[in-house]
C-alpha cells in the first residue's frame, strides 16, 4: 500500500465529509421548502468526485456533472457560494440563472458547468484537452458521465474524438446502477462499460467507486498517461445511487437488499477504517470534524439566506456577450 | 488605410476570409470534416492546410454533436473555432450542442463562447431533401445564438469578419447557390467589415418593400428591375442578419412604401418572416396600405426532380406575382 501523506488524507477525508454533509443539508432545505426546483443527492460518490477532483493542478479543468458536488469543492466552490447557488440567489455561482449543481462553472477554477443533456459535458471537456494539446501545455481535462448517457450517441463520438486526436482526456464513467429507473441491465447487455475504451483504442479500466484510494491511484495514473502525451483514459468506477435519482424519487423500483448491500460499502466509513489503522482518526476526532463541517455548512446556510434573489430587472441581462 | 478591391465569387470571398482571419489571430483555427487536403465539400478551406497546417485546419471524424462541443471547450480556452457544417442540413445532428451548451452557456455561468458555426444552406441545385435545406428559423428562435445571411461577396466577408470577432456563437448561413454564381467586388482589410444586426436597403423605392436575405435578394432585385420597366419603384431590403433583426431598417421601409413582401427560401411556417410581419404589424400598422405579405417555399421537404424543385423555390417569376398582387392592391 502506497504511503500518502497525513495532510492529503486529511484533505482527501474533509472534502468528503463536506460533500456528503452538505448535500445531505441541501436534502433537508428542499424538505423544508427553503430550496426550489430539482435537487439531486451525491450520497455514495464522495470517493468518486473527491478522488478524481485531487488528481487535478492548477491549469487542469474539470467537467462535473449532478453527483460531483465533492468535485466542486474541491476545486474551489466554497460552501457558501454554492449555497447560494442552491437558494437561487444573485451571489450563486449562476446568479440564479441555474439551479443546484447545474451551471456551476467557473474558468478561473478550471470548472465547466453542466447541462442536464448529458453527456453534453464530454465534448466540451475533449475540445479544452484538444487545445492543450495543439498549444504544448502539459494540462489534462477530467470529465464525468454516468450509464445512462454511456447510451448516448454522444458518449461514441466523443471518445472516439478523444482517441483519434490522441488529447489528454479523462473520462470517468460513475456506473451507479441506475439511469433514473432504468438499471444497467436495461441499458447494455455488457457488465463493464470499461470494455468498450478498448474499442476506441485507449486504456479503459474498472475500479472500484467506494474504494477513495483505488479511485484515486487509477485516475492520477491516467492523469500522468495524459500529461505525458499519450492520451486519453477510460475509468470506470462501480458505485450505487444510495438515493432517488432526484429528491421526488423515492426509488422503490430498487430491490432493499441492493441499497442494504452497498450501505456496508460506503466509501466514507472504508476510508475512515483506513484513517483509524493508521492511527491517524478516533471517535473525538471525527465528532470534531463533522462539528467544524456543521458549522461551516450553518455559516453557508446563514450567508444563502442572507444574500438577495437576482433583481428581476436583470432578467434579459447577460443573454450575449458585449464585443 | 488603402484597400484594394477585387471581383471575388461568394466562395472566394468566404475562403479570402478565412485565410485573412487565420493570418490575423493566432486563435483562429477551422475544425470540420474533409477540410484539410481535400478543402471541403465546396472548395472554401481549399490551400488553408498548406498554409496553416493540421493544428489550425483540423479534419474531424464524422461527429457534429462533438465537433460543436469541442468548439466550445477551445473557446472556453480561449481559442476562436470556426466550424464547417458540410452542409446546413447536418446542423441537425449538432443541434444539441448549439441551443442547449454553447447557445445558454453566457447566461448560466459567464463564460463566453465565441464560436462560428458556417452553414451552407439553400436549394436550387438538385440536391435534394438533405443538401438543400435552409434551417435558420430553429437558431433565430434560440436566445444566446446570433445568425446571419449575408447576400453578397462583400457581405460574406464582411459578416464574417464580424462572426470570428465576435465573442457570442455565431451562425453563418451561406447560401451554396450563390457560391460560384455570383461574383462581386470585395475589399482587403476591414473595409467590409459589416457589424451584425444591420440591414441594407439595396434597392430604393417608393411603392413597395420586399424585405428578404440571402439568394432571395437577388431574386427580388431582378423582380424590382423588371417591376421598374413596367413603372413601378421597388425598394429590397437586405437583412443580413437575422438574429438579431435590424427592426428599425424593416420598420423604417414600411413606413417609406406602405405596402411590404417578405420573402425567404426556407419553408413558410414558423419562418422568420412570420417574426417580421409581427414585427411591423406592431410597430408600423398605420403605414400599411395592403396585407403583409409572406413569399416563402411551401411547407414541403425540399424535392429533388427539377419542375418539383423550381416550383419549391420562390424565385424572381413568383415574386413578380406576388409583388403585383401588392402593388395593384
Amino acid at each position: 500500500m502506497e504511503e500518502f501523506s497525513a495532510e492529503f488524507l486529511a484533505r482527501a477525508h474533509y472534502w468528503m465529509r463536506m460533500a456528503r454533509a452538505l448535500d445531505d443539508r441541501v436534502q433537508l432545505l428542499h424538505k423544508q421548502s427553503k430550496i426550489a426546483g430539482g435537487c439531486f443527492s451525491q450520497l455514495g460518490h464522495e470517493a468518486i468526485s473527491v478522488g478524481a477532483a485531487l488528481t487535478l493542478t492548477a491549469g487542469d479543468v474539470a467537467a462535473p456533472m449532478h453527483r460531483d458536488l465533492g468535485a466542486y469543492l474541491v476545486r474551489g466552490i466554497t460552501p457558501k457560494r454554492m449555497m447560494a447557488q442552491y437558494f437561487g440567489r444573485a451571489a450563486g455561482v449562476t446568479g440564479g440563472r441555474d439551479g443546484n449543481t447545474h451551471g456551476c462553472g467557473d474558468l478561473s477554477l478550471g470548472l465547466f458547468g453542466f447541462v442536464s443533456m448529458l453527456p453534453a459535458s464530454l465534448p466540451v471537456t475533449v475540445g479544452a484537452a484538444h487545445a492543450f494539446k495543439l498549444r504544448g501545455e502539459p494540462h489534462v481535462a477530467l470529465t464525468f458521465f454516468g450509464d445512462g448517457s454511456s447510451s448516448e450517441g454522444l458518449t461514441h463520438e466523443t471518445l472516439n474524438w478523444a482517441a483519434v486526436f490522441q488529447v489528454p482526456a479523462i473520462f470517468i464513467c460513475e456506473n451507479n446502477q441506475y439511469a433514473y429507473s432504468t438499471p444497467t441491465a436495461h441499458q447494455m447487455r455488457i457488465t463493464d462499460i470499461a470494455d468498450r475504451a478498448a474499442g476506441y483504442g485507449m486504456p479503459g479500466v474498472v475500479v472500484d467507486g467506494n474504494d477513495f484510494f483505488a479511485v484515486y491511484t487509477t485516475v492520477r495514473a491516467a492523469v500522468e498517461r495524459a500529461r505525458q502525451g499519450k492520451g486519453p483514459s477510460l475509468i470506470e468506477c462501480k458505485t450505487m445511487r444510495m438515493r432517488g435519482h432526484a429528491i421526488h424519487d423515492n426509488m422503490a423500483y430498487v430491490p432493499k437488499e441492493l441499497i442494504t448491500k452497498w450501505q456496508q460499502k460506503d466509501p466514507i466509513i472504508r476510508f475512515e477504517a483506513r484513517l483509524r489503522e493508521y492511527q491517524m482518526l478516533d471517535d473525538q476526532r471525527l465528532s470534531d470534524l463533522l462539528a467544524q463541517i456543521e458549522h461551516e455548512i450553518d455559516e453557508a446556510v446563514a450567508y444563502a439566506e442572507s444574500c438577495p434573489y437576482p433583481d428581476p430587472a436583470t432578467l434579459t441581462d447577460r443573454v450575449y456577450a458585449e464585443l | 488605410m488603402t484597400h484594394e478591391q477585387r471581383e471575388l465569387t461568394y466562395l472566394e470571398a468566404i475562403r479570402e476570409t478565412l485565410r485573412d482571419e487565420l493570418r490575423r489571430d493566432p486563435n483562429v483555427l477551422l475544425i470540420g470534416q474533409d477540410i484539410g487536403v481535400y478543402g471541403g465539400a465546396f472548395k472554401a478551406t481549399q490551400g488553408l492546410i498548406e498554409e496553416f497546417g493540421e493544428g489550425r485546419v483540423i479534419d474531424t471524424p464524422m461527429a457534429e454533436l462533438c465537433m460543436v462541443g469541442a468548439a466550445v471547450g477551445m473557446a472556453f480556452m480561449g481559442l476562436r473555432p470556426v466550424v464547417e457544417m458540410q452542409f446546413a442540413d447536418f446542423i441537425s445532428t449538432g443541434f444539441d450542442s448549439i441551443v442547449n451548451y454553447a447557445a445558454t452557456n453566457y447566461y448560466r455561468w459567464g463564460a463566453a463562447v465565441p464560436i462560428v458555426i458556417r452553414a451552407p444552406n439553400g436549394c436550387g441545385l438538385r440536391g435534394g431533401p438533405f443538401h438543400s435545406q435552409s434551417p435558420e428559423a430553429w437558431f433565430v428562435h434560440t436566445p444566446g445564438l446570433k445568425v446571419v445571411a449575408p447576400a453578397t461577396p462583400a457581405d460574406a466577408r464582411g459578416l464574417l469578419l464580424s462572426a470570428i470577432r465576435d465573442p457570442n456563437p455565431v451562425i453563418f448561413f451561406e447560401n451554396k447557390y450563390l457560391y460560384r454564381s455570383l461574383r462581386g467586388p470585395v475589399c482587403t482589410g476591414d473595409a467590409d467589415l459589416v457589424p451584425i444586426g444591420q440591414a441594407a436597403v439595396v434597392r430604393a423605392g417608393e411603392e413597395l418593400s420586399i424585405v428578404t436575405y440571402s439568394a432571395m435578394v437577388h431574386e427580388a432585385l431582378a423582380a424590382a428591375e423588371q417591376l421598374a420597366e413596367e413603372g413601378h419603384s421597388v425598394e429590397v431590403l437586405d437583412l443580413r442578419s437575422l438574429k438579431p433583426l435590424d427592426t428599425a431598417a424593416i420598420v423604417a421601409t414600411v413606413q417609406k412604401t406602405g405596402k411590404v413582401l417578405i420573402v425567404h427560401e426556407a419553408q413558410i411556417t414558423g419562418g422568420v418572416g412570420g417574426e417580421i410581419a409581427a414585427l411591423i404589424g406592431q410597430h408600423a400598422f398605420e403605414y400599411l396600405d395592403g396585407p403583409i405579405t409572406r413569399l416563402a417555399a411551401p411547407d414541403t421537404p425540399v424535392p429533388y426532380s427539377p419542375p418539383l424543385e423550381d416550383a419549391y423555390r420562390p424565385d424572381t417569376s413568383k415574386i413578380l406575382v406576388a409583388a403585383r398582387t401588392l402593388l395593384a392592391y
